[in-house]
């Protein structure tokens, strides 16, 4: 029983990693392959890593697969945070597929503060001092 | 927070007492401890616990709901032969206003296949996403402000 299930989660874990890597070759630009490998990746790791918990079934493993999952969920989203504004920052382009970039112009490339101003309902700019 | 400690030593006193230290007796241990807590609980001090735990455990599995089928959704147009996709940066007017809930907000907003967190605003006002496949750009930040952000507000704020 436990190798079916050992199975069917590395099976799983298998298959989404080979769609984030996939993901990475077919995608068009820095953001969409970004978005392909970051979570792909994670849901992939993190079945393995239960295959693994699975299938020695005792205390020390489970705890430790069961940290590095947290450990991945934690800290996966921040590394892409980092690079996806560091790629806007040096100013990868967007495919011209791109529906709309409201962040386009809203960045102040000298100090990296960034602005808010809203789309839709865009009230009125007005100059406060910054704090 | 005092409920729950209270809780974690009504688990440990039952690991005491069965004397078997596996994942499952504690687990089943905090179950006890919980159901004795809420039998009890007019005679302790009030306390939001009761109200919590449901909550962070509707919240945890409505994330891995969210989290399989999103990533199941981007397999299949990562193996579709033509590429469909619409992809857009999104600035998503933020509710919620505190650093933990912003930084859960965004993690979760990440690990969602087809959307990936870029930035927040200097004020707090802001949270840009980049997105794969956008319909209606006031569609989409409504799913994200009902989903994700309401959730996230009832949890930490």
């Amino acid at each position: 029983m436990t190798d079916v299930i050992t199975a069917a989660l590395m099976i799983v874990g298998a298959f989404f990693m080979v769609m984030a890597g996939l993901g990475v070759l077919r995608m068009p630009d820095l953001f969409l392959r970004m978005s392909a490998s970051s979570k792909a990746s994670t849901l992939g790791s993190g079945a393995l890593l239960l295959a693994v918990a699975v299938h020695f079934g005792s205390v020390g493993v489970t705890t430790r697969a069961v940290a590095t999952i947290v450990f991945l969920l934690l800290t996966t989203p921040i590394a892409a945070h980092m690079l996806g504004r560091a790629g806007y920052f040096v100013g990868v382009k967007l495919v011209e597929t791109t529906v709309i970039d409201e962040l386009a112009g809203q960045y102040d490339l000298r100090s990296h503060r960034l602005r808010s101003k809203q789309p839709a309902t865009a009230p009125p700019e007005s100059d406060q001092p910054q704090v | 927070m005092n409920t729950l400690l209270l809780n974690t030593l009504l688990a440990l006193s039952w690991i005491a007492l069965t004397g078997t230290f596996t994942p499952a007796n504690l687990l089943f241990g905090f179950v006890l401890g919980y159901g004795l807590l809420a039998f009890t609980q007019r005679l302790l001090p009030p306390s939001r616990y009761f109200t919590m735990v449901p909550r962070v455990i509707a919240f945890v599995l409505l994330f891995l709901a969210e989290l399989i089928q999103a990533n199941l959704r981007v397999a299949f147009s990562v193996l579709s032969p033509r590429l469909d996709l619409r992809p857009a940066v999104v600035a998503i007017p933020l509710s919620v206003r505190s650093d933990p809930a912003i930084t859960l907000l965004a993690n979760l907003i990440t690990l969602t296949p087809g959307t990936l967190y870029l930035d927040v605003s200097e004020d707090r006002q802001v949270m840009y996403v980049h997105t794969i496949h956008v319909h209606d750009l006031e569609q989409f930040r409504q799913g994200i402000k009902n989903g994700f952000e309401r959730r996230v507000k009832e949890l930490l704020e």
